[in-house]
């Protein structure tokens, strides 16, 4: 591990002037993936600028929201009474991350921020752009099971990527349309969920919309109309302590078996949270029942692409939608 | 090398070793370093963890403190170092485990203010000011934690390797309660492995202890 300077300022303004001004430093929380990431010097900051003293650990109930500060660990919100009545969803996709230990460490700001875990962006012997821009990308000719089906181009392009995002909160919070407040050198401004994370295009390296210095200061969730029709569904490699293949985060409001409102977002399928915006739109207004649910699924599968060992992502993916419909509705 | 000698229990004479707890020698230190830098009381600071205080230093030595297994120590290391390689290589406490080193295993799992962590993933000048209990910290004296008794009783083990991270781990499974049935075990354990496969008495032993009653 490269050498760093280690500071904890008092102020976030403080803080975010530190990580402004000086393109080597870099913001850490629980530390959680970006220690992991300089011990294989993927990650190599000359300063880290501990925050983890700043006063963003509250949940607070605000006119309409709920706001939870981006240093609130994962457990923390997971057992939080207020959030286990109001959004269980949220709940549900914390506790399907990682492990007890991990989410007694991790942050929700840092949550949102992890990297991908696609083993070419690890692995420094082969090329990835989102490690070294225009250097290539491993996992389009190498092993690509765990890889995406949305939001990657038609033909291959050697200066994108395919990998996931590997977090489970993000999509619930996707799913929930959270609004993420950041500040930065320039002041504070939000941006939707859905517009936090990106696509990789041509510029793979950069994971979100964040701007240089800009620091999560908190995450606002609308007050719920999903407090009992919700699941988090996740399908992985073993029973617990995994990442997602897939994963879907569906919330319903159902009115004597008439969906009302429903949200669909997916884990394990692009670069970012993908929210099924077709499917729920299909879905609005209908009629609760396992056929409705199937045509979700197929609507919501239109674009889909596999490489070359993630082809079994296209019948995983509309029959985990269906399952997790059907769960969200008590339907059996 | 004649002169190596990796077994001499003896610490490293460049101040940072407290493990031994002998006050004196700690006051005689601090006052060493007070005097050097001329702050006024440095040492009354010093012998009380303050997580207010932040820690200072360098890119080659910041100075700390922390408390292990009661224990209040003034540290100092460099900022790369892990919590896990100041417990094992700083302070000798070898009962924390180095088992993958990037937070996939659970065998480095201790304490932080009573919650359970990875002390592989977390920088030790991180935890400035916090209560770290070790697998040295649980039991009593001679008195095994009921945890420890549990899994002897169960065989909860057969290398022993990753031990030390399933029972700090299985104490905090069951203070956050989350030890209610097998199932809820096999979830919230699912952080630490095991390679010989003792899951199903590990498992065993911790619903001993809940269903014992015993403090965890």
């Amino acid at each position: 591990m490269k050498p760093f300077e280690y500071v904890r300022p008092s102020t976030l303004q403080e803080a975010i002037e530190l990580v402004a001004t000086n393109p080597k430093a870099q913001f850490i929380a629980g530390g959680t993936n970006l220690i992991d990431l300089m011990k294989h010097n993927i990650a190599a900051p000359g300063k880290l600028v501990d925050i983890n003293h700043l006063p963003l650990k509250k949940i607070e109930k605000r006119d309409g929201f709920l706001r939870i500060g981006a240093l609130v660990l994962n457990s923390e919100v997971a057992s939080h009474k207020r959030v286990l009545a109001s959004h269980p969803l949220l709940v549900q996709a914390l506790n399907a991350g990682a492990s007890g230990q991990l989410r007694n460490m991790a942050t929700v700001g840092g949550n949102l921020l992890q990297r991908t875990r696609c083993p070419y962006f690890y692995d420094r012997a082969f090329p990835c752009n989102k490690r070294i821009p225009g250097s290539g990308c491993g996992a389009l000719g190498g092993i690509n099971r765990m890889h995406a089906i949305f939001g990657v181009p038609e033909k291959p392009d050697p200066r994108s990527c395919i990998a996931v995002h590997p977090s489970d909160l993000s999509v619930a919070l996707s799913a929930l349309e959270a609004t993420v407040w950041v500040q930065g050198p320039h002041g504070e401004r939000q941006i939707p969920m859905n517009d936090f994370h990106r696509l990789p295009n041509n510029r793979p390296e950069q994971d979100t919309t964040l701007a240089n210095g800009e620091l999560i200061t908190a995450v606002e969730i609308p007050d719920a109309v999903f407090p009992k029709h919700v699941h988090y569904l996740k399908v992985r490699d073993r029973a617990s302590y995994a990442f997602a293949l897939v994963s879907v985060a569906a919330a319903l409001d159902i009115d004597q078996n008439r969906i009302k409102t429903v949200r669909l977002a997916m884990g394990g399928v692009a670069h970012k949270p993908w929210r099924l915006f077709e499917a729920e739109k299909l879905l609005t207004g209908q009629t609760v029942s396992e056929t409705i649910f199937r045509q979700a699924a197929e609507v919501a599968m239109q674009g889909a692409r596999a490489f070359e060992h993630n082809a079994y992502k296209l019948k995983v993916a509309p029959n985990a939608i269906v399952q997790a419909l059907k769960l969200a509705a008590s339907l059996s | 090398m004649t002169d190596d000698k990796p077994d001499d229990p003896t610490p490293p004479d460049d101040g940072t070793f407290f493990e031994q707890s002998d006050r004196r020698l700690f006051l005689k230190q601090s006052l060493a370093v007070a005097s050097l830098t001329l702050s006024p009381f440095p040492f009354l600071k010093t012998a009380e963890p303050d997580s207010d205080e932040a820690p200072v230093g360098n890119a080659e030595k910041v100075s700390f403190t922390l408390s292990v297994n009661g224990k209040k120590l003034r540290l100092s290391t460099d900022p790369r170092t892990t919590l896990l390689d100041l417990l094992r290589e700083q302070l000798g406490l070898t009962g924390t485990k180095k088992g993958c080193d990037f937070g996939q295993c659970g065998a480095c799992t201790v304490h932080v203010d009573g919650q359970r962590v990875l002390a592989c993933l977390s920088f030790a000048v991180m935890q400035n000011g916090r209560k770290i209990t070790t697998i040295e910290g649980l039991a009593k004296g001679d008195r095994l934690h009921p945890m420890q008794e549990a899994f002897i009783k169960h065989d909860g083990f057969q290398c022993g390797y990753c031990t030390p991270g399933q029972l700090m781990s299985a104490v905090s499974c069951l203070r956050e309660g989350r030890a209610n049935s097998e199932a809820d075990i096999q979830e919230y354990m699912s952080g630490n492995l095991c390679r010989c496969g003792a899951y199903p008495n590990i498992v065993k032993a911790i619903l001993d202890v809940k269903t014992g009653g015993q403090n965890a």
